[in-house]
């Protein structure tokens, strides 16, 4: 052994290097956690950059004829110099508000009409593509102040639209409220009623219960994508249900909700004290009465938090959707649960697929709505969870 | 007491029909294991009536919609493959050290507040890190390889299995969080004693004995990546008949083969769309494998250090 400067036998001459090693190891350790911190970081300010110009739509002055011609084709309703300046869908239906306004004819006015999607682009900086006498006739229209960037309030009235500026989140929103509603109302009572059995009646040695319980963990860890091919075979071709309606797409989903509620439900159930059904019974209640009059009740906080929960993993799911259809073109929002409808996701994935550069904005806007709602929804949760929580001695 | 008879019995009757409401809401879970089976299961065997299954296996040319269609998904369980493998070269190395410093040298406050910022990164839809992966990270990536003078495709296999490696940091990291912190406090204290340093005492004392709990995460993270759709419906290639190792080339997954056969014009019966339920056969059985040997390690892993809340 080597001769060391301290007297003491159990000094070990490579304690700096295990110490430096240590440093190193606590170092790797925190630089993981950044970095998982760092893609959502990096993640989100990305979505937040692309997205936030499409909350904002450019407009633009010019002078609307209503004539004769007019009549004839929306295009002569504007000077011919700026017609490549506004956005078709605007314009278009000009003859039929003239129609319905026959006072209007013979007259001339100065209107804001919505710009072109290549017009707005360029009032955002981005990448255009505008003819030079079109961009000429851009330049002068600014230096009139005759161009204005408003809120974009179509993105939330309008539904899907190949026209790029004209299109919304709106048939979507209307879409995903449907699904969901059908999702709710199949998952949240066939969950709840299973949790109950599980913890409440059912033996939970028993063969029978076990295999319930297999199921359930499999059921939750099965790819999505699987339970779209279950709603195309299942209810699409064995029941004849409605392609791409939110009946077919809000059941596909329950299936994949399940889970959650039931999960969450039985931790509700459980954290129920044995002596508030110990009372029940001495007074002479029946067991469905003190499940249904004091457990229940007293689970219920916990139950909505796991539902929210699962709702709002509902809300994002894609895959099985486009299975089942909703993915289809949609302009208007469903009137009914069995017409064809798409959803906010699916969306979203309609318009990252669309090859013009002004749905790359609407795309990440639409994403961040999506984000924010299943933020607010989690943040609910968590909010249910606090209040009621119950701290049973 | 006799006018209590009927009435007690008709209570009875009601708390019989509520419990028989009970057992068939809990045997719907079972229906739909089994109604997913077996929906892909039939229609995978008249796939297979149709076309060889030796071929679909070991074959390499997959050309749906073509007069002599053929269906060998041998490239497409490649692709599979290489993406899931870096979307876990990814993952585990991450997910693991994020566990290790939350659980054994972050305080109590840097756990309460990074953990649900990391619960996020599981939470966001899966469309969403789709669009970030064909937007964002692959034009970077073809940047970068042009930097560095190298040819990538702008549907690299690269950048969806990065994307995808990212969301499941928080699979690997979660559960192993929990096994880390499960692993009993008089392992470390002791190997502390012995004047083993604090990450020594991780590296040979608590690591090894977390390792199960690890491999099971690890394991649902796998079935994840495979079964992951949106990201690499977004971001992977299409094309079905090109081997390649190189993940700067475009590469396809057996999810994008299935919602390309079914969201194509062809006649439900056609073997083009049942070639789906062949390769969702194939998802379902590896991934239910995969789901319950990592359920079987981690149940291991709580009757030898006895807990019951994992």
């Amino acid at each position: 052994m080597k001769k060391t400067n301290n007297n003491n036998v159990f000094y070990d001459p490579s304690l700096a290097k295990r110490h430096r090693k240590a440093k190193v190891f606590k170092g790797l350790a925190l630089s993981a956690l950044v970095i998982s911190l760092l893609f959502l970081a990096i993640f989100l300010s990305d979505m937040v950059i692309k997205g936030k110009s499409a909350f904002l739509q450019t407009y633009i002055q010019v002078e609307v004829t209503y004539n004769e011609s007019t009549v004839k084709s929306y295009r002569k309703a504007i000077e011919r110099k700026y017609l490549n300046l506004v956005s078709r869908s605007d314009i278009r239906d000009i003859p039929l508000k003239m129609k319905h306004d026959p006072s209007l004819m013979g007259t001339k006015k100065l209107q804001w009409i919505l710009a072109d999607d290549q017009v707005d682009m360029y009032m955002k900086e981005k990448y255009y593509k505008l003819k030079s006498k079109d961009l000429k006739a851009l330049k002068n229209l600014i230096e009139n102040n005759r161009v204005e960037m408003r809120f974009n309030t179509l993105f939330f009235t309008q539904g899907d639209s190949k026209i790029a500026e004209n299109s919304g989140l709106a048939s979507a929103i209307i879409g995903s409220i449907f699904t969901l509603l059908v999702t709710m109302a199949v998952a949240f009572p066939i969950g709840v009623a299973t949790a109950v059995y599980l913890e409440e009646f059912a033996n939970p040695d028993s063969k029978w219960s076990s295999l319930i319980e297999i199921n359930i963990n499999n059921l939750a860890a099965i790819p999505s994508i699987l339970f779209g091919l279950l709603g195309l075979s299942i209810f699409i071709n064995m029941f004849g249900l409605p392609r791409s309606s939110p009946l077919v797409g809000g059941l596909t989903l329950a299936l994949m909700t399940l889970p959650i509620i039931i999960v969450s439900s039985r931790a509700a159930l459980r954290s129920v004290p044995a002596s508030i059904r110990q009372a029940g019974y001495g007074l002479g209640l029946t067991k469905i009465q003190v499940v249904r009059d004091h457990v229940l009740p007293l689970a219920f906080p916990g139950v909505m938090t796991g539902s929210i929960i699962g709702l709002a993993q509902a809300m994002g799911e894609t895959a099985p959707l486009i299975i089942v259809g909703m993915i289809a073109f949609i302009p208007d929002s469903p009137s009914s649960i069995m017409d064809a409808a798409t959803v906010m996701p699916a969306q979203i994935f309609t318009w990252a697929g669309m090859p013009e550069k002004a749905y790359i904005e609407r795309t990440a806007a639409g994403i961040l709505v999506l984000l924010s709602i299943l933020i607010s929804l989690n943040a609910l949760a968590v909010y249910l969870r606090k209040k009621f929580e119950v701290k049973w001695q | 007491m006799e006018s209590f008879q009927p009435k007690n019995k008709r209570t009875m009757l009601k708390e019989r029909i509520i419990e028989y409401f009970l057992i068939s809401a809990a045997i719907i879970s079972i229906l739909t294991t089994f109604g997913i089976l077996f929906s892909i299961l039939f229609e995978a065997i008249e796939f297979f009536n149709l076309k060889s299954f030796t071929y679909f296996i070991t074959g390499s040319h997959w050309s749906p919609g073509t007069d002599h269609s053929e269906f060998g998904a041998a490239a497409i369980f490649s692709g599979t493959f290489i993406i899931t493998a870096i979307a876990i070269a990814v993952a585990l190395p991450i997910g693991v050290f994020s566990a290790i410093y939350m659980s054994e040298y972050a305080t109590d406050n840097v756990r309460t507040t990074v953990k649900p910022l990391l619960e996020i990164l599981a939470g966001i839809p899966t469309v969403v890190y789709g669009f970030f992966a064909a937007i964002t990270v692959a034009p970077a990536i073809v940047q970068l390889a042009d930097f560095f003078g190298l040819d990538a495709s702008f549907n690299s296999a690269l950048a969806a299995g990065i994307v995808m490696g990212i969301m499941i940091i928080p699979v690997i990291s979660s559960l192993s969080d929990d096994v880390i912190n499960a692993v009993p406090d008089s392992l470390r204290k002791g190997s502390l004693a012995l004047g083993m340093t604090k990450s020594e005492t991780i590296k040979d004392i608590v690591l090894p004995s977390a390792l199960p709990g690890i491999i099971s995460a690890t394991l649902l993270a796998i079935s994840k990546a495979l079964g992951e759709t949106m990201i690499v419906v977004m971001a992977a290639g299409m094309n079905a008949n090109k081997f390649s190792i190189n993940p700067l080339e475009d590469m396809t997954t057996v999810t994008v083969q299935i919602v390309t056969a079914l969201t194509g014009d062809f006649e439900f019966n056609s073997p083009d769309t049942l070639s789906a339920f062949a390769l969702g056969l194939i998802l379902f059985v590896v991934t239910l494998v995969l789901n319950i040997v990592s359920v079987m390690m981690i149940k291991k892993f709580k009757e030898k250090y006895k807990m019951s809340n994992l």
